[in-house]
């Protein structure tokens, strides 16, 4: 072995080595947890998903069928729409790659070549990107050959394909935006971007679909009369990914081969271009100095707790990171507005199916606000030796995170009030609960984090991450339900109160 | 007789071992008060407890005549805490962040604004103040939470190792701050693990180890102490702290 070899080997193992820490974290939620206890997690997950995915393709005999052009346009939109999710991951995982790793300065800083630890890191983006994808898909791969038609199993060579050609195309498009932005906004723009794409591919198709033929589903506007008169014909090469995944070896090869020589040219050139990349970034700050001139918090006569809430929402209108995520909850809501709009033109009684969209929207907005203001406090001993009641400063954090939840839900309830009195009642109702219930649970299990550290609210504590989705879903069903003027909406009401209930019982004592 | 400006009984605070085991101490009003101590003495726990950061176990805590327990709001009004590490929003500017805090403690605005401007043009953030505090130096970011802890004049200002991470200029300006605080009446208790701004600095320093106040006194008081007349504080430091508190392995 070469030195150079050498030298990669042992990267490589340091690199395996911290990322399977990263992942036990991630599945552990930072609490000391051996892999075994933490693969044991996974499996057990995993299994929920088979069972999942055998029941949903059990009845889909279309999968056993040709591979005519419908097939292959349900087949390659699916394909682009998990596309478009791997792409918002591969652009996280880079800008992680050049931003988020405290080791730079020590390996940049040391007098070995940095290249062949950047291509190292390039690989791993595309290997998490494909990693996360098959966690998710392969079940329904592994349902699809087993009930349907073996030929299915090739998908997992398409989807490593689409890990390879993620990563490559975020890779790109990182140093592109480096080089045309620079450092300080780089990073920003590209989380900004991973945001948009993974929820705009989704929510556009959705929307257009709406718009152009009034249905609800993802994938109406690929199975319109529209797409089939365009699509081109079943030999085309478009199709060469949806028949790799259908288990045409012919179409896998190449598929796979191109995406593999797409990801080694651009993990050399990720490689020659990073350090000097990472050098630059380093040499400047990753901010520049912004002016609060325009709007900014002045020496006004207000309340302690006035105070408070014009500077949650100062913070929150302040950073464009968290206003993406927001904005990608508020996306999930365009498509429910606009089958509303469109219903309300047509005087169609509306269907009680957009109130659960619209609460579960609200719940979990309100879960990731109320994080962000409750846990999420970057000066906490300043609030807390601060002359105010905690209670007051606590109820001061909550509206201001009523107010926030208020805005982007503002237009879809303006027109239901303006469609069906009753349903809007309902679904505030419902909201109002939803929005109670999630911020309880993040009030129960609060604890000392930055901001920045919103990515990880999540896996910080499973039972309130679980209490809150189940609470906002509960709560959805509820709204629906009672909209549709049905009396079991008791029963998913109870429900999320027990939610909130165990979430109480199982919530960390304070003395505090 | 004056009200003791901080004045602490038997308090008691425990983890998984005693962090503070029944300390007394008093402080007077004007007084420069250095507490010192080896890692893990239970000095910063001590001063979360006096500035409402941590409920005690058992005693209790006065701030100038106030149950800092009982009534957390009125001695909270009187007093400022600087933690060693400078938490402030990195969205706000300077000024910015001087009002949300001037508001927090209901200071008539006209008075937090020119208090505002005089102190960020006394601590050196005058070019600074209209910018966002995302991209400042650990130096910058302890100004303006020293400019936080001042803009609403607390009679009781508690400073966590404040000098940690300054150059000698700031650390300079920052020292000056401070006695210019005391020379006006407030009251500082500061905890340091730089020994020179204790004997510069503090006109009576606390020793405290295992939780309990082991000497104090002026510097002159603890060389008595220490049965070592013309020690250096480091010196006097090391010699009472190797024989710690009665009871307590050093």
């Amino acid at each position: 072995m070469t030195a150079a070899a050498g030298r990669f080997a042992w990267f490589a193992g340091h690199e395996a080595r911290l990322a399977g820490r990263d992942l036990i974290a991630f599945l552990t939620g930072g609490r000391r947890r051996s892999l075994l206890a933490a693969l044991a997690w996974v499996l057990v997950i995993e299994a929920a998903f088979h069972l999942v995915a055998f029941a949903a393709l059990g009845g889909a005999t279309v999968l056993a069928g040709p591979l005519d052009v419908p097939m292959l346009v349900l087949v390659s939109g699916i394909g682009f729409l998990s596309f478009a999710l791997m792409l918002a991951q591969a652009m996280e995982s880079v800008t992680r790659v050049l931003y988020g790793r405290a080791d730079l300065d020590l390996i940049l800083s040391s007098p070995a070549p940095a290249t062949g630890l950047f291509a190292l890191r390039t690989g791993l983006t595309a290997l998490g990107t494909t990693a996360m994808a098959l966690f998710l898909v392969g079940p329904f791969l592994n349902a699809a050959a087993v009930l349907h038609r073996p030929g299915w199993i090739a998908g997992y060579g398409v989807v490593a394909a689409m890990g390879m050609t993620a990563a490559a195309v975020a890779i790109a498009l990182t140093l592109a935006l480096f080089r045309a932005i620079g450092a300080r906004r780089t990073r920003v723009v590209a989380q900004v971007v991973a945001a948009i794409i993974g929820a705009g591919f989704v929510i556009g198709g959705q929307a257009a679909g709406i718009l152009l033929y009034g249905d609800l589903g993802r994938l109406a506007i690929l199975t319109s009369p529209d797409s089939m008169a365009i699509a081109p014909g079943p030999d085309s090469a478009l199709w060469w990914p949806a028949r790799a995944a259908a288990g045409d070896v012919a179409a896998l090869v190449p598929v796979v081969g191109l995406a593999a020589l797409l990801f080694t040219a651009t993990a050399v050139l990720a490689g020659r271009s990073f350090p000097a990349v990472a050098i630059a970034n380093a040499g400047v700050a990753t901010v520049r100095a912004v002016t609060g001139r325009r709007a900014a918090i002045g020496f006004r006569l207000r309340s302690p707790a006035a105070c408070l809430r014009e500077k949650e929402l100062r913070l929150l209108l302040r950073d464009p990171w968290l206003i993406s995520q927001t904005l990608m909850q508020v996306l999930y809501l365009v498509p429910p507005a606009l089958l509303l709009w469109i219903n309300f033109g047509r005087q169609v009684e509306l269907p009680a199916v957009l109130v659960p969209i619209v609460v579960m929207a609200a719940g979990q907005l309100a879960g990731g606000l109320a994080w962000l203001t409750i846990s999420g406090e970057d000066a906490p001993d300043l609030v807390a030796t601060a002359p105010i009641r905690r209670a007051t400063a606590m109820r001061a954090k909550v509206e201001a995170v009523l107010v926030a939840v208020a805005v982007p839900l503002a237009l879809p309830m303006a027109l239901l009030l303006a469609t069906s009195l009753f349903t809007a009642a309902v679904a505030l109702a419902a909201i109002l609960a939803a929005v109670a219930s999630a911020t309880a649970i993040q009030f129960l299990f609060r604890t000392a984090a930055r901001r920045s550290q919103f990515r990880r609210r999540q896996t910080a504590s499973r039972i309130a991450t679980f209490a809150e989705a189940f609470s906002s879903i509960s709560w959805a069903a509820a709204g629906g339900l009672a909209a549709a003027g049905s009396m079991i909406a008791a029963v998913p009401a109870a429900l999320a109160l027990a939610v909130v209930a165990v979430a109480w019982a199982a919530s960390p004592r304070r003395n505090d | 007789m004056r009200v003791p400006a901080l004045e602490l009984a038997g308090l008691e605070k425990r983890f998984d071992r005693p962090a503070v085991a029944g300390l007394d101490l008093t402080v007077a009003p004007g007084e420069f008060y250095a507490l010192l101590g080896p890692n893990g003495a239970g000095k910063t726990t001590t001063l979360r407890m006096v500035a409402g950061l941590m409920k005690p176990d058992a005693g209790t805590i006065r701030i100038y005549g106030h149950d800092a327990v009982a009534d957390p709001v009125a001695a909270k009004r009187l007093t400022a805490w600087i933690p060693d590490e400078p938490m402030i929003y990195d969205k706000l500017t300077p000024m910015e962040y001087l009002a949300f805090v001037a508001g927090l403690w209901s200071i008539d605005p006209a008075r937090a604004a020119r208090e505002a401007r005089d102190l960020v043009g006394l601590l050196g953030l005058g070019p600074h103040a209209d910018e966002r505090c995302e991209g400042f130096s650990k130096g910058m970011r302890q100004k303006v939470a020293l400019a936080g802890a001042l803009i609403h004049e607390p009679r009781l200002i508690i400073l966590d190792e404040p000098l940690t991470g300054l150059d000698a200029g700031s650390a300079r300006l920052v020292k000056d701050v401070l006695k210019a605080r005391v020379a006006g009446g407030a009251t500082i208790i500061l905890t340091t693990h730089i020994l020179e701004v204790a004997e510069r600095m503090a006109e009576r320093i606390g020793l405290i180890a295992g939780g309990r106040l082991i000497a104090e006194g002026t510097l002159g008081d603890l060389r008595g102490a220490a049965g070592a007349s013309e020690a250096t504080l480091e010196e006097v430091f090391l010699a009472l702290t190797a024989a710690g508190p009665p009871g307590v392995a050093a």
